[in-house]
């Protein structure tokens, strides 16, 4: 330490507020990483729901390991192991088909979510929106019987994808005229779409079956409109190209978010709508956008499903579905990105699949408990997802115990 | 560490900087005489940034000493030490002559230190004695006695002088009184140890002298107070003793009577600071903003600009000088295009934009400072570069994707002109101090190569060596040719600043006046009482 003063013209503001991202210290930099979308603390999350999830099956007199071994197994993602091999590779790949099949609208209406999220909107449509894109698609699938069908197929997913984004971008348009909040507005339209499938399904619906006039459903897509099933039987309910359409879907929402100037206006707005005006953006136009491309997503999403496998829809599809509830949970899970996105899917899928009573050993865990344990570890992802604050800081903590081996008292950011 | 300092104090060029050095001497009778507050060698990183290093502070009783330093010179930090926010990683703080440990902002109030910090922390939908007793309740049976509340409050505004009304709701007041309600809320934990984080930054000029006023009451009555600033002339006009920071070091300790702005700029910035800005004559050319009998109305419905005209010519800056809240917000936004005028025109360059979108006229050659830059004029979550794109991010990208390979080349370029420092172009903004924030604003406003520069409050919040550099920059412009409004409620920068200066009042420009003219001369015309000058054209 010098006696001197300090030279005339030193590095400016050193910038002394507390910031995160300033120092180079492992913890800051982690801490940074972590802000913007970091692994760790989805994977702590995931790990500490399953930790829980663990000690729910404990305490219903369980062994926990060879539960998660069962559902791990249920998943078929064991069929990635080279050691799984003869009847249980087979098993194994079913099992993953059926996996992949339920990610593929996760991946998707998760999409729907997570686009509003960067705008900063939440969508709670996405369920609503699903819905519209199912019905338009199955309306689309099981009409116009003689076109080719491969045009089928396009005419039906483009018009299900318009669809589910009109639907949405009412809630965009509401709360760019009026300042109606999109969570109240999403909500009332997932109602809206249920009972307005409930009522085109239901007995003497419009669009309910010709031929099973007692049953409250919708007539089955012809044959030529299914898409393709490029792994395992398509009569077995083998993997449909849905799962490709999802991972695009991927791509084209990250390169739009990242790349593109609707994407820089959606991040800007979400971030700052004042400073997005300011900049001569129009916020209200960014809200129908951005409402409407979730909207584009959660469409898809219904579009592959009755596409893909469903073929037909009941009134009480309509009623039971959860997926774009789902969505909301795959989105905080993967922190809003596209990567993130569609592994939380992956996880979720594979958790839906893994626990579903057909496949889960009944001499290791009751399956009709084990659906149960699904909803315990999603419940508990969106949970700590929300408080992942926490799980930061409890990172931080431990970092800064390791790199400093007389830590201060952990520091409240000033100003 | 403690000689270290030492030197350092006594080798500053302030004639008193021993003033801190006498109080260990006279601490012995823990009465009277001990000083109220006193920091020993505080030093506090954060990560490998030293934001105090070795910080001597002494607070005598009955004081106002004000705490000056450029931004991020390690002001905050130290009192957020001193309230418990933070814990130092060295030095030792007394408190009436008692080494103390301040954990939590809990203890601070318990050992009779009160905060008031920029952004207050009152409950808006609540009233004034509600937020004051907040914490510490009278109660009668389970519920909040509110006549008690009340009464408490009112018999420390009168004791005080603070002049608040209790059962005020805390949204409808103003802010200067807002800030009246949260220093009553330390001076009811029993606080004697007052500090005030840049307690005008929020202020007019007429509630900042109220707020002088009430200081110097408390502190005739007893109390010690913290002043934090950096603004060279409030500090010596409110407070007895200043301590200068820099870069996180006690740089002395002087009494204001002696003291003056020069050598406190000198004290701060380590340098000596043109506090005057040099300009030669302005030489205008055509008019390039025309503003035409404009009636623009605020969030409320309220006609706020009232028939407002003025002309900005290139290569000349017009200031317009008022009392906040005279239409100044309202003008700028509807010039800005992001309020629509309900009648008159805006011309830029003669093309009439009234009521356009904020998009065209920033493409017809508007640049704008904005006055508030974390609210408007920067989206602090993005990064630099992606900032800097704000304006013009259409412009530069093809098949409406944005071309990043660009938009670093330029942020790498404005960053370096601008002498933004702090970041590369990928850092968020949020991580630059304010004067560096507000290069990156200015950086990117001038960097679209305006015909028009509205440059509202630009200084506000800056430091010396910020303010000077924004100055010679809204100089420099001028001499590009460019036309310059400049909105400023510091008359010192409108008189340093201006070619012309146009007074509002009331949302009408009441007179229009040289920057020769007196600050009394402008003060009479904001008020709405001068006599009657030349109307603007």
């Amino acid at each position: 330490m010098s006696v001197t003063a300090p030279p005339p013209e030193g590095p400016e503001d050193a910038g002394l507020d507390p910031a995160p991202g300033r120092g180079s210290t492992v913890a800051t930099r982690l801490t940074t990483h972590v802000g913007v979308g970091g692994v760790v603390t989805p994977l702590l999350t995931t790990l500490l729901a399953f930790v829980v999830g663990g000690l729910v099956v404990l305490v219903t007199g369980h062994d926990p390991l060879s539960t998660y071994k069962a559902i791990f197994d249920g998943t078929g993602l064991n069929w990635l192991f080279p050691w799984t091999s003869g009847a249980d590779r087979d098993t194994a790949a079913i099992n993953l088909q059926q996996t992949l099949i339920l990610t593929t609208p996760l991946i998707l209406v998760g999409l729907a979510v997570a686009y509003a999220f960067r705008a900063g909107l939440f969508n709670i449509g996405g369920q609503g929106q699903y819905t519209v894109g199912a019905i338009i698609a199955v309306w689309v699938g099981s009409s116009f019987a003689g076109m080719p069908g491969a045009l089928h197929i396009v005419l039906a997913v483009v018009l299900a994808a318009l669809g589910g984004a009109a639907w949405a971008a009412i809630a965009g348009g509401l709360r760019a005229t009026t300042g109606a909040n999109e969570v109240i507005t999403t909500i009332m339209l997932n109602y809206t779409a249920l009972w307005i499938g409930v009522f085109l399904f239901g007995l003497g619906g419009p669009l309910q079956s010709d031929v099973q006039r007692e049953v409250p459903v919708s007539n089955d897509i012809v044959q030529s409109a299914h898409l393709p099933v490029f792994w395992g039987d398509p009569e077995l309910q083998g993997l449909h190209i849905g799962i490709f359409v999802a991972l695009a879907a991927a791509v084209v929402f990250s390169v739009v978010l990242n790349r593109s100037t609707k994407g820089y206006e959606a991040r800007a707005v979400g971030f700052n709508p004042d400073a997005a005006r300011y900049g001569g953006i129009s916020v209200g136009w960014t809200y129908v956008l951005v409402m409407g491309a979730c909207g584009l997503f959660a469409g898809l999403a219904g579009a592959m499903d009755v596409l893909g496998w469903q073929f037909r829809v009941a009134t009480n599809d309509v009623q039971v579905s959860q997926i774009g509830f789902l969505g909301i949970a795959v989105a905080l899970l993967g922190r809003n990105t596209a990567i993130g996105t569609c592994l939380a899917a992956l996880l979720f899928g594979a958790l839906l699949q893994g626990t579903s009573v057909r496949n889960l050993d009944p001499s290791v865990f009751p399956p009709e408990l084990a659906g149960n344990l699904t909803t315990i570890i999603q419940g508990l992802v969106v949970l700590i997802v929300s408080a992942d604050v926490l799980v930061a800081w409890l990172v931080r903590v431990r970092l800064r115990r390791r790199a400093d081996p007389d830590p201060p008292a952990t520091s409240v950011a000033a100003t | 560490m403690a000689d270290d300092h030492q030197h350092r104090e006594s080798g500053a060029p302030a004639p008193d900087s021993q003033g801190g050095r006498a109080a260990p001497g006279a601490q012995a009778p823990a009465a009277a005489g001990s000083p109220a507050l006193e920091l020993r060698g505080i030093t506090k990183a954060f990560g490998a940034l030293k934001a105090n290093d070795g910080v001597d502070f002494t607070l005598r009783r009955g004081e106002i000493h004000a705490l000056l330093g450029e931004n991020g010179a390690g002001k905050s930090t130290l009192m957020n030490v001193v309230y418990g926010m933070l814990t130092p990683d060295a030095g030792e703080i007394r408190v009436g002559g008692e080494v103390v440990r301040v954990g939590s902002p809990r203890r601070a109030m318990d050992l009779g230190i009160g905060m008031v910090f920029q952004h207050f922390m009152l409950i808006p939908v609540m009233t004034v004695a509600e937020n004051v007793v907040l914490g510490s309740e009278p109660r009668r049976g389970g519920l909040l006695d509110q006549r008690g509340a009340e009464q408490r409050v009112q018999e420390l505004s009168d004791r005080f002088g603070l002049a608040v009304d209790p059962s005020a709701v805390v949204e409808d007041i103003t802010v200067g009184q807002q800030q009246r309600v949260e220093i009553l809320r330390a001076l009811d934990r029993g606080a004697e140890v007052l500090v005030l984080d840049e307690p005008t930054a929020v202020l007019t000029a007429q509630e900042t002298a109220e707020l002088v006023g009430v200081l110097r009451r408390l502190r005739d009555q007893g109390t010690s107070i913290v002043f934090i600033s950096h603004k060279l002339r409030e500090v010596l006009d409110v407070a007895d003793r200043v301590t200068v920071l820099r870069r996180g070091r006690t740089v002395g300790t002087v009494e204001t009577a002696g003291a003056d702005e020069a050598s406190l700029a000198r004290l701060m910035v380590g340098r000596e600071v043109l506090l005057r800005v040099d300009k030669q004559p302005s030489e205008p050319r055509e008019p390039l903003l025309e503003v035409e009998d404009l009636h623009v109305t605020d969030d409320r419905g309220l006609h706020a600009v009232r028939g407002l005209s003025l002309t900005v010519r290139g290569g000349e800056i017009v200031a317009v000088a008022g009392v906040d809240g005279n239409g100044q917000s309202e003008l700028i936004d509807a010039v800005a295009g992001l309020r629509a005028p309900t009648s008159g025109t805006v011309r830029v360059a003669g093309r009439e934009l009234t009521g356009a979108d904020a998009r065209t006229v920033r493409s017809a050659g508007v640049g704008h400072i904005a006055e508030d830059r974390q609210r408007r004029g920067l989206v602090l979550d993005f990064s630099l570069a992606e900032n800097l794109a704000l304006r013009d991010y259409r412009e530069s990208a093809r098949f409406g994707l944005l071309r990043p390979g660009r938009m670093l080349a330029r942020a790498k370029r404005l960053l370096q002109e601008f002498d933004v420092r702090g970041g590369d172009p990928g850092t968020p903004a949020r991580s630059l101090s304010g004067g560096n924030q507000q290069k990156l604003v200015i950086a990117r406003e001038i960097g679209g190569n305006p015909e028009v520069l509205i440059a509202a409050q630009p200084t506000r919040g800056l430091d010396v060596g910020a303010i000077e550099f924004v100055h010679r920059r809204l100089v420099a412009e001028r001499d590009a040719g460019r036309a310059i409004l400049l909105v400023s409620l510091e008359l010192e920068e409108v008189r340093a600043l201006a070619d012309r200066i146009l007074v509002v009042f009331e949302g009408r420009v009441v007179g229009e006046l040289p920057p020769s003219a007196s600050e009394e001369e402008i003060g009479l015309l904001m008020t709405g009482s001068g006599p009657g000058t030349v109307q603007a054209a």
